[in-house]
Order: C-alpha cells, then structure tokens, then sequence
C-alpha cells in the first residue's frame, strides 16, 4: 500500500466512526484519540475499518504504533500485501 | 387486530414528530422491523415494531407532531382484502408481485431479496436495491446495506460540508458546550479557522450567506442542539431539585481486569475483541442483584424496583449534549453480546440516530467520562432513575499490598445515588460488589 492509499484509507474509515470530525485540522503526529475524542469503542471501531479493508488482522498490541495518522500511515504501508 | 402507538422514547419525552413511514399498508412486518422515524427534541430515533402482522392502514400522516400513545397504525394478522387506492403503482415497480405478499407463501420461505422495510427505504435514499451488495442471510439485502450504499453516494457532499468550516478541536469542544453552532462563529485563526479564544457565549454571529455559498444544509441542527440542551437542562434541574443525591467514590484495582483482558484479546480478531467499559458495565449490572435498590424508579417518592437491569450507558454526542441509550439486560448478556451491542450502540448515538427499544427508559445509568481524561465523575441520576455510576479514567497508582507498594492500574467508581431509596451504607457496598466483580473478570 502507498501512502496515500494509506492516506485515503485512514481518512474513509474515521469518516465512518466519526462522521463530524475534520481530518484536515488533526496534525499528522497528533493523538487521534485525544485530537478526535475518539473513546475506546470508536478507536475499536476504526481499527475493525483498517483491518476489514487491508483483509489483515491488527493485533492489540500494535495499537500504541496507530495512534497518530503518521503512524497509521506507517504501519499501513509497511504491511505485506495479503495473501 | 394490533395497534402500532407513538412509543414513550424516554421519560421526559410527551409527544414527537413522525417523519417518515418505512412501510405502507399491505406490508408485511416482523418484530423488531423499523417502520417508522420519529424526530424527538433530542434526537432521531428509528422506531421498531413490536408485533408481527401486516399493516392495514397508517393512522397518522408524515410530519405530525404527536403524543406519546397515540395510534400511528393497525397491524393485521393477514393482508387487507383491498389495496387503498392511493397505492400508485410506481412504488410496485419492480416487486415480484403488486399483491400484498402471501404470509402462507411467506412462512414456507420462498427466496425473498429484500424485505418491505428495506424496499422502502431503498425508495427513500434513492438507492437501487437490485445494485446493492446484500451482507443478510443468503445474500440478503439488509437495512444496513441499503444505508451504506447511501451513504457511500453522499460522501463527497458531507465531506465537502465539513471543510467549509475549519475548527480546532478545543474550539469544537467549547462549541459544543455553550451550543453555538461553529459555522456561525468568524474565525480569527489559520485560514479562517475557528480556535478556541473564537468562541465566547456572545460571540457575534457569522451571516450564513457567504461566498455565494448554498443555504446551510442542515437548517434543524441547530435547533436541534437548543432543544437538545434544553431537554437536558430541564431533567438535570428536575433530578437536582427532587433527588436528594448522595455521592460515594472508591478506588478499584484493574490491573487483572486489564490483564486478562489483554490476555483474552491475544486469540480475538479485531471484531471480536473487548475493552474495558465491557466489563465495567457487566460488573455494574450484575452487582445490582446484591443490591436492587439501585435498580429501578422513583415515581412521586415510591420506589419500584426493576427486575430487569437495562444500563442506560450516557454517550456524548460530537455535535454537543449526552444521550443515555439503554442496554437491555445487561446482567444476562454475555460478554460478547454485550460487546458487539455497545459498539453498535455508540455508533449509532455518534450518527445522531437511536432505535426505539434502546430509548425506552434504563433502569440505572452508567457513564464513562474516564475515557476523555477525567479521574472521577460524580453523576447527575436520570429521574426517575435512583443510580448513577461513573468510572474515571485509568492510571497508575501506588498501591500498598502485602507491605509492598507497587504501581498499578486503578480507576475511581462513583455512584450517586437517591437518598429517598437508599442509604450510604448500601450505596457503598453496591460499590464494593463492584470492585470485588472487577477482580474477577473471567468470571463477569
């Protein structure tokens, strides 16, 4: 995945779990939890988007890694395709 | 012949506006179908049938504002001899037949694509249910799928919607507490952008007509908001004035019910997983069983305890305000149900839009503060509810045990709770029941 596939991914599936927030004001290295108000669900929520949408599960312990957009990005790009 | 009424959606509400019927005489219908949406004060609120028939006839025309009770339609048990004439055969474009469906035929299970509900639904959002991808049983076009592809389609307007007014979070966090409505607001920030030191309680309003933009289009947002604080404002001030609170906190230990549930989550796919308020709101349910005068209403100084446990859990809406949706009983619910129901749940308080069953009234409330960063909440109880529990957020604390301190996690409980029901000393040990369930999470 580029990074702005990653990029589009991201901004598709917090649209889902919060349709009001403007992605646009969050810097990339800013919580997302924090910036969005995202509680543990809609955070749950979000990561059960990425993980329908790459066909990969996201364990728990790779959450801390998807806390902000850049690392979201990161770690989106750097899975290997689906098998 | 059943009667389908204008659901009580809360126990402040009187009356609500029906604006939209899902259905149309002839339609068959099962429990728990959506038939209808009803605007409250508070919110949209999708109301569920619950008796299994075919419609005869609506009572009631969209747009009407009506009191709770009021009969909206008659549910038959078969299909009406005569179809009303004002059945237009356009609205059958498509269907296998314009005959109301046979319920014999029905009940055999002939290969049904989508259901009337959802047929009309499809109608309304101008989808094409014939090109949505059906994710039901068998193929099955659902309520859901139909949505979806709407949403799908009004995508690019919504998000050019959001861009027109560019916010900081802390100024749409402020927004939302004061009630003001960020796309009135001039932005002294970046770009325009509305920040936090924008918004004050005066602040001068913006003219709606800028840029040769269209009209807002939302005009009933922000009456919406207004009534939303309004209708909050009233029963808070109702609950301060007849509920003499009394408030309890402790501190509970989590580290086992973080620890197992890490542990747990090891071998769950994504969808699967839990967290935390999970166990926080089973623990609560189940330690109402210790003590039921938590549990129930207060209605002119009389008690009636609830043998249900339906925990209204308060989720606070993005766009400003709380909702206290209910988990119908919670103390049976497995975890997993109770998990896969509170995602659900949030979601749907997030969109603005609630089901009928989850309004009708909790038996206690729960609320979570904790997880935007507060240490304790010590709650307002929803009349005529006699509890309030509230979690903090967790964090790691000294711990003294067995002589030894140790850092571990820990969150405060609170409860508020109706001193014309009950006293302090069975307030604190609902609270320990709490805790000493929390200790044990495999067992919740």
């Amino acid at each position: 995945m580029t990074r702005d596939q990653a990029h589009r991914l991201i901004r598709s599936t917090l649209r889902q779990v919060a349709p009001e927030v403007d992605l646009d004001q969050v810097s990339p290295d800013e919580t997302l939890q924090e910036a969005l108000d995202l509680d543990s669900i809609d955070f749950l929520n979000f990561v059960a988007g990425l993980s329908k949408a790459t066909g990969r599960d996201i364990p728990e312990r790779d959450y801390p890694q998807m806390s902000t957009v850049e690392g979201c990005i990161a770690y989106l790009t750097a899975l290997s395709p689906a098998d | 012949m059943g009667v389908f009424t204008m659901p009580s959606l809360g126990a402040d509400m009187e009356a609500g506006t029906l604006t939209q019927w899902l259905v149309k005489p002839g339609d068959e219908v099962h429990r728990g179908d959506i038939v209808a949406v009803v605007d409250t004060d508070k919110s949209t609120i999708e109301v569920e049938i619950f008796e299994s028939g075919v419609i005869t006839d609506l009572v009631v025309g969209e747009g009407e504002l009506l009191p709770v009770g009021t009969v909206l339609a008659h549910v038959g048990t078969s299909p009406p001899a005569t179809l009303p004439p004002e059945r237009s055969p356009s609205t059958v474009t498509g269907q296998p037949s314009v005959h109301p469906p046979d319920p014999a035929a029905t009940a055999t299970g002939p290969p049904v694509l989508h259901s009337p509900v959802v047929r009309h639904l499809a109608e309304h959002l101008g989808v094409d249910p014939a090109g949505v991808v059906g994710s039901g049983p068998g193929g099955q076009v659902t309520r859901i799928d139909v949505e979806h592809a709407a949403e799908l389609r009004a995508k690019p307007v919504q998000a050019a919607a959001a861009l027109r007014v560019r916010s900081s979070p802390r100024a749409r966090r402020l927004a939302a507490d004061l009630g003001l409505e960020l796309a009135e607001i001039p932005g002294s920030g970046p770009g325009g952008s509305v920040i936090a030191r924008d918004i004050q309680p005066d602040a001068p309003r913006r003219t709606p007509a800028r840029e040769g933009a269209e009209p807002a289009p939302q005009p009933g947002r922000s009456d919406r908001q207004t009534n939303l604080r309004q209708a909050i404002a009233s029963l808070m001030t109702r609950s301060k004035r007849e509920i003499p609170h009394y408030y309890l906190s402790t501190t509970i230990d989590v580290t086992p019910a973080t620890s197992w549930l890490g542990h747990s989550n090891l071998s769950r796919a994504v969808d699967e997983r839990l967290v935390l308020p999970a166990l926080l709101i089973k623990a609560t349910a189940l330690a109402v069983a210790q003590v039921p005068e938590m549990n129930g209403f207060c209605i002119d100084g009389v008690f009636t305890p609830s043998g249900p446990v339906h925990v209204g859990l308060a989720v606070s809406l993005r766009s400003g305000g709380v909702v206290a949706p209910a988990i119908h009983d919670a103390d049976r619910l497995t975890l997993d149900q109770l998990m896969s129901t509170l995602r659900a749940l949030v979601g749907r308080a997030r969109a603005g839009v609630m089901r009928s069953s989850e309004m009708s009234d909790p038996t206690i409330t729960v609320t979570n503060l904790g997880e935007l960063g507060v240490e304790a909440v010590f709650g307002v109880i929803y009349p005529p509810q006699v509890a309030l529990v509230g979690f903090g957020q967790v964090t790691e604390r000294p711990v003294a045990r067995d002589g030894m301190v140790g850092a571990r996690p820990c969150l405060t409980a609170t409860l508020a709770a109706d001193h014309r029901v009950s006293d302090g000393h069975r307030g604190g040990r609902f609270l320990a029941e709490i805790n000493h369930l929390l200790q044990e999470p495999e067992k919740l």
